[in-house]
């Protein structure tokens, strides 16, 4: 280049740069800050703010609907409600594998799930099968209409029964 | 007959409206023949020679030609389905019904489409073995194995956003599962399985999302990459001839 030949208007010590290199510089810095941008614009774009989808919280109904000593599966809501001797309690029954619907073998007494062949007890600690975790408790009260509650988006540590 | 038939064709390409179409002209010779190719958007991706023996059955098994034949096949039956099919959630379901049971040729179109889509799986990979156990991913061949990996990319995921749309029990579950690999990624894998879904389970945004992905953007990328794979075999030196001698491995 012409330019780079004449004494004059090449940079006189190292740290100094040509107008060129600072011209290209500045394109190459407004490119990358606006490619930046662009991207994270895109992830904001696909990421919906609102979702449609049914609430976490479950109406699970009275609790004299549930037999003594059941294990209920609502497909729709995809929990369990679980009647023991001494009280109620939410499981959830979504296959901690891989995400399939599990079912409750009542005569087995297990939960089984039909996609790559995990067992639970009634408790959800897994017995057999790829599930990696056993199936969460999931939080449950009485409402004030005395009818069960159920958050599916809130799992309890401690396993705790609602008494009735 | 033969000769006024030979003399109507004749007639056609020495014709002005052909003659602006293809400049290329008529004759026999060499220069002609590949003028032809040359001047030809789509043919010009390709060598205007070839060797013989590269184009004989034993060299290919025309695998790589018959993957292209499934994916136009797939292109065409995939457009007419559209003109049925609503990508909404009660509605996908009856509209593939809709296909199989009262639509003129509508099973027809849409087991052609499925059974293609079987076959071009089955065939990118026949097609990818012929390829690395003749050695023709080698050099200067690097380059074309890697976009044919792409390429092996784009037909595994346009096979997996099609296997949503019917939305029966089969295609639900299939990618409950496969969101739910997706979500194994470390660190970002919940946000990659929200971002695939268009929210927190199966449903009617991620059946859009799919659709989408499925009819436009893959397809697109599809197009893209076997254009760039086709003109490299050219840019390469054409179909590996497997002479090991004149190619690679002499020394």
């Amino acid at each position: 280049m012409p330019e780079d030949e004449n004494p004059k208007l090449a940079p006189d010590s190292p740290e100094e740069m040509s107008r060129r290199q600072f011209f290209i510089k500045i394109g190459v810095t407004s490119i990358a800050i606006a490619a930046a941008g662009t991207a994270a614009f895109s992830y904001e774009y696909l990421s919906p703010n609102v979702l449609y989808e049914p609430s976490p919280i479950v109406d699970a109904g009275k609790p004299d609907h549930y037999a003594p000593d059941s294990v209920t599966l609502d497909p729709q809501t995809a929990i369990y409600v679980v009647r023991t001797g001494e009280g109620f309690f939410a499981l959830s029954a979504i296959c901690t594998h891989l995400g399939c619907l599990t079912a409750y073998k009542s005569d087995l007494g297990i939960i089984a799930c039909p996609c790559h062949g995990s067992k639970f007890n009634r408790d959800g600690v897994k017995i057999e099968g790829p599930a990696p975790r056993p199936l969460p408790w999931l939080r449950m009260w009485m409402s004030d209409e005395g009818n069960l509650m159920v958050d599916r988006s809130q799992a309890v540590a401690i396993k705790q029964l609602v008494r009735v | 007959m033969a000769n006024t038939l030979d003399q109507f064709v004749d007639q056609v390409r020495e014709n002005r409206i052909w003659r602006s179409i293809f400049r290329s002209g008529t004759g026999e010779s060499n220069l002609h023949k590949s003028l032809v190719v040359q001047q030809n958007v789509f043919l010009h991706l390709f060598s205007i020679k070839a060797r013989k023996r590269t184009m004989e059955f034993n060299a290919t098994w025309y695998l790589g030609a018959l993957t292209f034949g499934t994916f136009m096949i797939l292109v065409i039956t995939g457009v007419l389905l559209m003109l049925y099919y609503h990508p909404s959630v009660p509605q996908a379901y009856a509209d593939m019904k809709d296909l199989q049971y009262v639509v003129s040729s509508g099973v027809f179109l849409r087991n052609l489409h499925r059974w293609s889509a079987h076959a071009m799986v089955f065939l990118v990979f026949a097609h990818m073995f012929k390829v690395f156990y003749r050695g023709a991913y080698r050099t200067p061949r690097e380059f074309n194995w890697v976009i044919g990996v792409i390429l092996l990319l784009v037909t595994l995921l346009l096979s997996y956003t099609g296997y949503l749309l019917p939305w029966d029990q089969l295609a639900y579950w299939a990618v409950t599962v496969g969101s739910n690999i997706a979500s194994a990624v470390p660190l970002m894998g919940a946000r990659i399985r929200f971002l695939m879904l268009g929210g927190t389970a199966v449903n009617a945004n991620a059946l859009l999302r799919f659709y989408v992905l499925h009819c436009v953007i893959l397809p697109l990328f599809a197009i893209l990459f076997i254009a760039v794979h086709f003109w490299r075999i050219r840019k390469d030196g054409g179909i590996y001839p497997g002479d090991q001698s004149s190619e690679v491995g002499s020394q």
